[in-house]
C-alpha cells in the first residue's frame, strides 16, 4: 500500500511539475505547482512527517502561490501566450540544467545513507531543533526576510514631503 | 474493515449535519433579519406532506417557512445553467467546487462530542489538527481569486482581487490569535484542546485569553465574509463582488461555502474557547446518554454563536475597505503578537497549568 501511494505522488508530482512548465496559460501553470506541492505533501505524510505536510500546504499553496496568482491576474500576461521559441535559450537551459543535475546525482552518490531514527512527535522535535541545535541558522533567515520586507516598503513607499 | 465502515458512517453523519445546518441556517438569517428589521420574512412554504385530489397541499410548518430551503434547493437545480460567453469555461467550473470543498474538509478534524459507544466523535484526530485547519481553510481563496479572474470581466475581477487580500490578511490574525491557547494546552491537536478544557475551565475565562477571543471572532467574521467585514459583495461598488456572472447552482454554491465557512468558523471557536462539547456538572464520561448530552451541548453552543454571526450582520454597518486594512494590520495583527508575549509571560509566571 505505502509503495503504491509513494509511486502515485512521486508521479503525480512530476508530471504536474511538467505541466507547470508546459502549460501556456500562466494561471494554470500556478495551479498545476499547487498540485504538484499537493502531492509533495502526500509524500511528506507517508514519511510520517505531517507537520512538514501541512506547512507545506499551509505556506506555499495556501499563500505564496495565492500571491503568485495576484500578481499574474494584475499584470494581465496574455502576451505570454505567443511565445517564440529561442534555440539559444533553450540550449543554455539544457547545459545549466543539466550540470545541475550532474552535481546533484554526484553528491546523493558519494553520500552515505542517513541511518533513520524515528522521530516521535513530529512537532515537538522539529520545534526543539529549531530552537537548539539549528538557532542561528533559523535566526538569521528571519532576519533574512525581515531585511526584505523593509526592503519591499521602503521601495513601494510614496515620497511625502 | 468494520473500523472502515464506521468512519464512513461518521463522514456520512458529519456531511449530512453540516449541509443540513447550512440549508436552515440560511432560513434562520432570514428570519431573524425580518424580525431585526421589524418585517415578516418567509412565512409561506411548508414542507409538503400529502398532495390532495383537487391539487392544494397538506403542508407542515409553513407558518415558520419550514419547506423554503428545500424548494431553493429546487429552484437553484432546476433554473438554466447558463454560462457566459466571455468566460474562462474551465476555471469558471472549477471555482464554486474550490470554494465549497476547504469548507466542508475542515470538519475532519473537529470534535463534536466525547463518545458514543466507545467511538470517538471525531472523523479524524490527526497530531497537528490546528495547522490542518489553517493549512485547509486557506486554501478557500483559490475559489474566490478563481471565480473572479474567470469571469473575464471588471466587477468580478476586482471584488475577487479584494476579496482575496481581505482573506490573507485576515488569515495571519486568526492564526496568530489561537497560538496562545495552544502555548497554554501544549498540544496541538484538538481533542486534547478540549481534554485542557475539561480538566480547568474554559479557556475563554482566563482574562488573558479575551484578547485573543475577540480577535479570533473579528477575524472569523471577515474570513467567512460576513459582515461588517463583507467588502467582497460591496453591491453599490462592486455590483456585487466575484459572482456576479454567477447563476443557478454554480451561484448557490458560493452562498453555501459562505454559510459552511461560517458553521466551521463557529464550530472551531466552540473548540477552542468555549469548551468544545464539555459543560460543567456534565459528567466527562459515561454511556450512551452522557455521549448523546455531549453532542447536543456542542451543537446548542454552535447554535448559539451561529445566532451571533446572524445578529451582528444585521446590526453592524460595513466596513471601508481602507479600514478593514488599517484594523487587520495594524490594530489585530500588532496585538496578536503582543498576547503571545503576554501568555508567555502567564506561563512563565505559573498561573496556568
Amino acid at each position: 500500500m505505502q509503495d503504491q501511494l509513494f509511486w502515485f505522488f512521486s508521479i503525480a508530482m512530476l508530471l504536474s511539475g511538467v505541466l507547470v512548465v508546459l502549460g501556456r496559460n500562466p494561471v494554470t501553470s500556478a495551479l498545476f505547482l499547487v498540485l504538484s506541492l499537493f502531492f509533495m505533501a502526500g509524500l511528506f505524510v507517508l514519511l510520517e512527517a505531517y507537520f512538514l505536510a501541512i506547512i507545506q500546504i499551509l505556506v506555499y499553496a495556501g499563500a505564496v502561490i495565492v500571491l503568485f496568482l495576484f500578481v499574474i491576474m494584475l499584470l494581465d500576461l496574455k502576451t505570454e501566450n505567443v511565445r517564440q521559441f529561442k534555440r539559444f535559450g533553450a540550449g543554455g537551459a539544457l547545459l545549466v540544467a543539466g550540470a545541475l543535475a550532474w552535481k546533484l546525482a554526484s553528491v546523493v552518490m558519494a553520500m552515505p545513507a542517513a541511518d533513520a531514527k524515528p522521530v516521535v512527535g513530529t512537532t515537538e522535535a522539529m520545534g526543539k531543533l529549531l530552537f537548539t541545535q539549528y538557532l542561528l541558522p533559523f535566526e538569521v533567515t528571519s532576519v533574512l526576510l525581515l531585511i526584505a520586507m523593509v526592503g519591499v516598503v521602503s521601495l513601494s513607499r510614496k515620497e511625502t514631503k | 474493515m468494520e473500523a472502515i465502515l464506521i468512519d464512513f458512517f461518521k463522514i456520512a453523519c458529519v456531511m449530512g449535519v453540516v449541509l443540513f445546518i447550512c440549508a436552515y441556517i440560511v432560513l434562520v438569517e432570514r428570519r431573524v433579519c425580518a424580525f431585526i428589521q421589524d418585517r415578516l420574512g418567509p412565512n409561506r412554504v411548508g414542507i409538503p406532506l400529502w398532495i390532495r385530489k383537487d391539487g392544494s397541499a397538506i403542508t407542515l410548518g409553513g407558518k415558520w417557512a419550514l419547506g423554503q430551503p428545500l424548494m431553493d434547493a429546487f429552484k437553484s437545480l432546476l433554473k438554466e445553467d447558463y454560462v457566459p460567453a466571455h468566460v474562462n469555461k474551465l476555471y469558471f467550473w472549477l471555482a464554486p467546487m474550490l470554494a465549497m470543498f476547504p469548507a466542508l474538509v475542515v470538519f475532519a478534524v473537529i470534535p463534536f462530542g466525547s463518545q458514543l459507544g466507545g467511538v470517538p466523535m471525531i472523523v479524524a484526530d490527526v497530531n497537528v489538527g490546528i495547522l490542518f485547519v489553517f493549512a485547509v481553510a486557506s486554501l478557500g481563496v483559490y475559489g474566490i481569486v478563481l471565480a473572479g479572474w474567470s469571469s473575464n470581466s471588471k466587477y468580478p475581477f476586482l471584488g475577487g482581487i479584494r476579496s482575496s487580500a481581505q482573506l490573507i490578511s485576515y488569515e495571519i490574525c486568526l492564526g496568530l490569535s489561537v497560538i496562545p491557547l495552544f502555548m497554554q494546552v501544549e498540544s496541538l491537536k484538538l481533542t486534547s484542546v478540549v481534554a485542557w478544557q475539561t480538566n480547568h475551565l474554559w479557556l475563554i475565562c482566563y482574562p488573558w485569553n479575551w484578547l485573543p477571543g475577540l480577535i479570533y471572532l473579528a477575524s472569523s467574521f471577515a474570513e467567512t465574509n460576513r459582515l461588517p467585514f463583507d467588502l467582497p459583495e460591496a453591491e453599490q461598488e462592486l455590483a456585487g463582488g466575484y459572482n456576479v456572472e454567477y447563476g443557478s447552482m454554480k451561484f448557490a454554491m458560493f452562498f453555501m461555502a459562505e454559510y459552511t465557512n461560517m458553521i466551521a468558523a463557529s464550530a472551531l471557536m466552540v473548540t477552542l474557547f468555549l469548551g468544545g462539547w464539555s459543560l460543567p456538572f456534565v459528567p466527562v464520561t459515561g454511556g450512551v446518554v452522557v455521549g448523546l448530552a455531549h453532542i447536543c451541548i456542542f451543537l446548542a453552543k454552535l447554535f448559539a454563536l451561529l445566532f451571533f454571526f446572524i445578529w451582528v450582520r444585521w446590526t453592524l454597518p460595513r466596513f471601508r475597505y481602507d479600514q478593514l486594512m488599517e484594523l487587520g494590520w495594524k490594530v489585530f495583527l500588532p496585538l496578536a503578537l503582543a498576547n503571545v508575549l503576554i501568555v508567555a509571560g502567564v506561563i512563565m509566571v505559573g498561573w496556568v497549568k
